[in-house]
């Protein structure tokens, strides 16, 4: 099936079966890489993008079911080549990961939290992410990125992009 | 782990929907595809084809109409939670709704879907059993009412026919001034599947004496229980923790709990009472708060 | 730059330069490596604990759409040669495919390749097995006293049966007034990285080599390769540049491996195997110990514990792997920072049918640790004394290091007490005990949990030889390589891949420190296995100390040698020539100097300029040992394990709700000193990382079985890693006690949190318990299995 994607601001046509999911879609027919796979079945969160903005798992979602929709993967997120967001400046100062793999996804979720509140207590962020799991930090670090792009976001008074 | 193959398709309506069920033994509705998709994924579902209904026009909204909230089928979890209608006349689901998974499964996750795969542990299907909604699906052109109770019948067992499609969720509302709500849960993990749940929702008087209570217990069962000698007990009475707890240990008593690998029939069945204990607890007190 | 001076960039609070590409999602994961024309690996698993496999039927597989290759294991066995195990079992053979017979529930009897995953899934469900099911075991003592077999050739399922004593074992207990003996279980649990493992194998055949790209976190694991494929090393390239997703020790795919390797010789394509994770949790050949400790112990009245008897039984799955080997690393700290005098250790590895066993996040050393706190607990509440006071008194003091175990390692240094006061002073203790009792007083189950822990590190090889004696290796190596190009810029290399450790930020801070240049400015790459220099991967928490020392000695040398070069230039003797920011000068007249411009032109260009004799060019490599490795055991097994020791003290306090079971982190608090901290990121994460581990361990995960021999925790809706909600706040309170055996005074972090969160928290719950008279004796303390003790307890006393 042909089916037409919205992703990063940037229309893409892709001929799928029905049975690709979103997940494999962005990795395998758009070379996205930015979405992992942790588990397939919903649980890990790994491979979270931005459906209109919001915090979806695209393991769960078909790519045929994706059309119509704003999608956001993490390479949209950095301004330019070099550049990053408030979000994954912070990641990199507070050290919120280790070896990377549910990073992305991360910072999608956490990017999610922050357009819709640039104040979150810690409460909230905890629950914005605890759909994703992190075999590797104990989420500490991550909190503290979160709470200090927050911090920097109130700061500039610059609201996130979408 | 990727799906067997299937065909896709997106009927224009429901009853279009209900067609393309009707001529493919094999075909599945899918809605948020937060369950479908992992049972998919792992093959242990591999339907022939999928109709998409997350796109019908008019399945998705939240509609007051006096004595009923209707919720539409396709109405995505989030958007219950944060809608301003749930919030202030079913204050029972808005209570559960942030427990049904995670952030993400609620972006995605429908009513309808929640209440169709009729996972005894639901929260959704908890709320619908205790306050009695009346689920409406259409089937070859026609609509049909059931009550809640009479919809679930095992786990992940309902009354719907193979060929329908379910259209909305008529959720009772209350008018009394003083309804209060409580929810408990046990798991493992913080949002996880419940392995006991408990709901209540409690309208009181203006001395703080029950008018009316409706009581479920979910994830114990193989279908959530309502405990309608417990609700019917507690007329006219203030909260008495220890009456109520005998209340509870008594129409828990004889109940067959279900056992699995996170906690066996015991603790549930044990839990249960604490459970509802607590749910009624907090219903009283949050009435009470209510002018 | 001595172990007491200031550094300039060492211990300074850096970024970790690994993190700018994984926050745009450009890291490079094995399964984003995607060669033109590679096609795909599903796996036929078998549905039995054990099977005989009576026949393979392919064909209706093979006539479906895309499918290349049916793969089974009498054709793999005979082409390649039998899996490397570490111990002398050889009539416990391990292949990728198994071969007549399967012996756990989800082992690979087949392998299908076709044009995509999903291609090679469907033609996996076409291959159609006929089973025998055969009699099995899962239980370790029933495997242990016999009965049915697991691998009949061997006519026993016991692996390893070792019993050593170190020192005056028997004449201690006698003397001693008291004696305590209980059974401790650890569940089996793994580290379960979010990605699974995955390997993609390319052979050309024109120029004889073997590409592989994967996940790998394992020593010898080129060489392992070309034994079972029957082809040289030099044929094996394995690219060292893939980013791993997580490791903790289990990425360890040999079997995945050989069998893509073998499908790309057979098939002249590609292939490549992704686990998804069901294949990873069932048959991936990555769960952890699962272990039964007998402990015994006697002590005085004061309980000063005299001697100890460790009875370890570990079910180490249905082959045998390195997997034994977890029961050997522990002797190196087998008497945890206590001065026991004398020990009895048996350690039994039985084989069983259940998914075999990998290394695990400190390699064997958590259960042992949590065996021995469980005791040390026990020991005061059977005298009545404060469960810290006990620790502190049977301590190894500061002033007694090194200090010398009865198992034969030398423990570096430490000052155990100072960390201790230094926690207790963070938590206020006073008031945690107060704050405990208020919650009794209210109705709530608390404990305080306290866990007192080492950390051995610097990886060795010396429980290889311990158990096995026909191997030889007594020591491990790691490499750094280092030029400075003709334009005077600097160029790093390690040999080895990383799962998260930060090696590269490592790298560059070293060779920062010592060369004096900004660390960012330091290119680090990573050579594949035909460039590079030996490497025994980031285990045995021992980056630090060994690609540490080696960037160090190989930074050291460079700088000697541009201070030669300029001593020369000038005239004068290397001793006056001082090096400063990259330049070199003269003490005797600091503006005669030269730049670092000037002596790289010289090593490059200006040859003419050089020293008589020296190598022109400025690439040095250093191959560093690691400290105090190279003994071989003695006949009693005593032998240095690991050089250097870090210490880790856990405090909690733990509410559970009596009428739920759930126990609740109310407070955390951990003192860790790993010696000087280079990158103090780095180690705060691996601590909270190993920390929320540890939660899992003790709470939530746990590989379970059914009566019916099936693995039913298989995925992660059922096997319960620790999210966000899970891991509370942690307060961390650094002490520094520099290691006298490294270039910096570090010790290993990489295993930080995990080897005492368990046995704290277990500490805690027991605690909490101990008011209903029960004593929780088995890992993990499950929601609901806790309820029903506590209910059964309760039920009793009223
Ligand atoms: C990690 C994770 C955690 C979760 N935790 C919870 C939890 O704590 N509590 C909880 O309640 N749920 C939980 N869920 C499940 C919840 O997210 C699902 O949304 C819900 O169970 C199904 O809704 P859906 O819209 O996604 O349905 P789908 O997956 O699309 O469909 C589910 C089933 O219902 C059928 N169906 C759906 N809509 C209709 C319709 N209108 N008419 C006829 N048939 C229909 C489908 O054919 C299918 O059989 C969790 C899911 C995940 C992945
Ligand atoms: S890969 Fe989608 S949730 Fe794990
Ligand atoms: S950084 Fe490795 S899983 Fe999160």
């Amino acid at each position: 099936m042909k089916v037409e994607l919205d992703i990063n601001r940037e229309r893409h046509t892709v001929d799928v079966e029905p049975r690709l999911s979103l997940l494999d879609c962005l990795r395998d027919k758009l070379l996205l890489t930015g979405a992992h796979a942790g588990c397939e079945h919903g649980v890990c969160g790994a491979c979270t993008v931005l459906v209109d903005g919001a915090a979806v798992r695209s393991c769960l979602m078909f790519a045929v079911q994706a059309d119509g929709v704003a999608i956001t993967t993490i390479e949209g997120l950095s301004p330019g080549p070099g550049e990053l967001s408030p979000l994954q400046d912070a990641f990199c100062e507070t050290h919120g990961m280790q070896c990377g793999y549910c990073t992305p996804a991360m910072i999608l979720a956490a990017h999610a939290l922050l357009s819709k509140n640039t104040s979150p207590t810690r409460e909230e962020i905890v629950d914005a992410i605890s759909g994703n799991i992190c075999r590797c930090t104990g989420y500490a670090q991550i909190v503290e990125a979160i709470a200090l792009a927050a911090e920097r976001i109130r700061g500039q008074n610059d609201p996130v992009r979408p | 782990m990727k799906p067997a193959a299937f065909e896709y398709s997106r009927p224009a309506d429901i009853d279009e929907a209900c067609a393309l069920l009707a001529a493919d033994d094999g075909a599945r509705v899918i809605a948020g595809g937060q369950t479908l998709g992992p049972l998919m994924a792992m093959r242990l579902a591999r339907p022939s084809r999928l109709i998409d209904i997350a796109r019908i026009p008019g399945l998705a909204f939240v509609r007051d109409e006096g004595k009923e909230i209707v919720v539409g089928a396709t109405t995505r979890q989030h958007v219950v939670e944060n809608d301003p209608l749930v919030r202030a006349k079913l204050p029972l689901l808005a209570k559960v709704m942030p427990f049904v998974g995670h952030t993400a499964t609620r972006a995605r996750g429908t009513v309808g879907g929640s209440l169709v795969n009729g996972d005894p542990a639901a929260e959704i299907v908890l709320v619908a059993v205790t306050l009695g909604a009346i689920l409406v699906w259409r089937d070859g052109g026609e609509s049909q009412s059931i009550a809640a109770s009479d919809f679930f019948l095992g786990p992940m067992v309902t009354a719907l026919p193979l060929t329908a499609c379910l259209a909305e969720a008529r959720f009772p509302v209350w008018p009394e001034p003083r309804v209060g709500v409580g929810f408990h849960e046990i798991n493992a993990r913080q949002s996880d599947f419940a392995f006991v749940s408990a709901a209540a929702q409690i309208a009181l008087d203006a001395d703080g004496c029950c008018t009316r209570a409706a009581i479920g217990i979910g994830a114990a069962t193989a279908v959530p229980l309502r405990l309608d000698a417990v609700a019917d007990a507690l007329k006219g009475q203030r909260f008495d923790e220890a009456r109520v707890r005998e209340l509870a240990k008594a129409a828990l008593a004889g109940i067959e709990a279900m056992a699995d690998l996170h906690a066996s029939a015991e603790y549930r069945k044990r839990v249960a009472v604490t459970m509802a204990v607590r749910a009624i607890a907090d219903a009283y007190q949050d009435a009470a708060r209510r002018p | 730059m001595t172990v007491s001076g200031k550094f300039r960039f060492i211990s300074s609070d850096r970024r970790v330069r690994e993190d700018r590409r994984f926050v745009v999602g450009k890291g490079n994961f094995a399964a984003d490596i995607v060669p033109q024309g590679v096609k795909h690996v599903a796996l036929v698993t078998c549905p039995h604990p054990a099977a005989r496999i009576v026949s393979i039927d392919k064909t209706a597989a093979l006539a479906m759409p895309g499918v290349r290759y049916v793969l089974e294991g009498a054709e793999l066995a005979g082409a390649t040669n039998v899996l490397a195990t570490g111990l002398d079992t050889p009539n416990v053979p391990r292949y990728p495919l198994a071969l007549n017979v399967a012996r756990y529930a989800g082992e690979w009897v087949a392998a299908v390749v076709a044009d995509s995953r999903a291609l090679a899934e469907d033609a996996a469900e076409a291959v159609v097995i006929e089973y025998e099911p055969l009699p099995f075991v899962l239980d370790a003592d029933e495997a242990y006293a016999g009965g049915t077999l697991v691998h009949e050739a061997h006519a026993s399922n016991v692996l390893l049966d070792r019993t050593f004593t170190w020192g005056e074992v028997e004449k201690d207990f006698s003397a001693s007034p008291h004696k305590l003996k209980h059974r401790v279980k650890w569940g089996r649990s793994s580290t379960v990285p979010i990605e699974t493992f995955g390997v993609t194998a390319s052979w050309d055949p024109w120029r004889e080599i073997l590409d592989i790209w994967a996940s790998i976190q394992m020593p010898k694991y080129p060489d392992q390769t070309a034994m079972a494929l029957k082809i040289p090393m030099s044929s094996v390239r394995v690219h060292y540049d893939v980013d791993v997703g997580g490791s903790y020790g289990v990425k360890r795919g040999i079997k995945h491996t050989v069998l893509v390797g073998y499908l790309s010789r057979r098939l002249g394509v590609p292939v490549r195997l992704i686990e998804d994770r069901l294949e990873n949790m069932r048959g991936g050949d990555m769960h952890g110990p699962e272990r039964n400790f007998d402990v015994e112990v006697a002590f005085d009245d004061q309980g000063i514990i005299r001697s100890m008897k460790m009875r370890a039984l570990d079910n180490v799955g249905a082959y045998a792997g390195r997997s034994p080997f977890q029961l050997g690393k522990p002797v190196g700290a087998i008497v945890g920072p206590y001065k026991i005098k004398s020990v009895q250790y048996q350690a039994i590895a039985v084989v069983t049918n259940k998914t075999v066993q990998e290394a695990v996040r400190a390699f064997g050393q958590s259960p042992t640790n949590y065996a021995i706190e469980r005791t040390i607990d026990e020991v005061a509440i059977r005298l009545g004394l404060d469960r810290i006071e006990i620790r502190r008194r049977n301590m190894i003091r500061h002033e007694e290091f090194p200090y010398l175990i009865p198992s034969g390692s030398t423990y570096d240094s430490g000052d155990y007490h100072t960390v201790i006061d230094k926690v207790l002073a963070q938590a206020g203790y006073g008031d945690l005990i107060a704050e405990r009792d208020r919650l009794r007083a209210a109705g709530t189950l608390a404990g305080i949990g306290i866990a007192a822990c080492l950390e051995p590190s610097g990886g060795n090889s010396s429980f290889e030889p311990l158990l096995n004696p026909k191997v030889g290796t007594t020591t491990w190596m790691d490499s750094c390589r280092i030029s400075i190009d003709l334009v005077g810029s600097i160029t790093a290399t390690m040999h080895t891949t990383s799962a998260g450790q930060g090696h590269e930020t490592l790298v560059g801070t070293v060779v920062g420190e010592v060369l004096e240049v900004d660390p960012d400015k330091v290119r680090v790459v990573r050579a594949d296995s035909l460039n590079s220099l030996p490497s025994n991967s980031p285990v045995g928490s021992r980056m630090a100390i060994m690609l540490g020392g080696a960037a160090f000695h190989a930074a050291k040398a460079l700088k000697d040698k541009l201070t030669a070069i300029a001593a020369h230039d000038l005239g004068v003797p290397a001793e006056r020539i001082a090096y400063k920011d990259g330049n070199a000068f003269d003490t005797a007249a600091p503006d005669r100097k030269r730049t670092w411009a000037e002596l790289v032109t010289i090593a490059h260009r200006h040859i003419h300029k050089l020293p008589a004799g020296m190598e022109p060019g400025l690439s040095v490599s250093h191959i560093m040992p690691v400290p105090m490795g190279g003994g071989l055991p003695t006949a009693d097994g005593r032998v240095q394990m690991y050089p250097c020791y870090s210490f880790e003290f856990h405090l909690m306090l733990v509410a559970i709700d009596p009428d739920l079971g759930k126990p609740e982190i109310k407070r955390y608090v951990i003192g860790h000193d790993c010696g000087t901290v280079i990158n103090p990121k780095i180690v705060r994460g691996m601590t909270m990382g190993g920390i929320a581990h540890g939660i899992g361990a003790a709470l939530y995960e746990e590989f379970a079985y059914n009566d019916d021999g099936l693995l039913v925790a298989q995925n992660f809706m059922d096997y319960l890693l620790p999210s966000a909600h899970e891991v509370p706040p942690v307060e961390i309170v650094h002490h520094e006690t520099p290691s006298p055996l490294t270039v910096f005074g570090q010790k290993g972090s990489g295993e930080s949190g995990y080897l005492g969160a368990p046995a704290a928290i277990a500490s805690a719950v027991n605690d909490a318990v101990r008011p209903l008279g029960i004593v929780v004796n088995s890992l993990p303390i499950k929601v609901a299995r806790l309820g029903d003790m506590i209910a059964a307890a309760r039920d009793k006393l009223r």
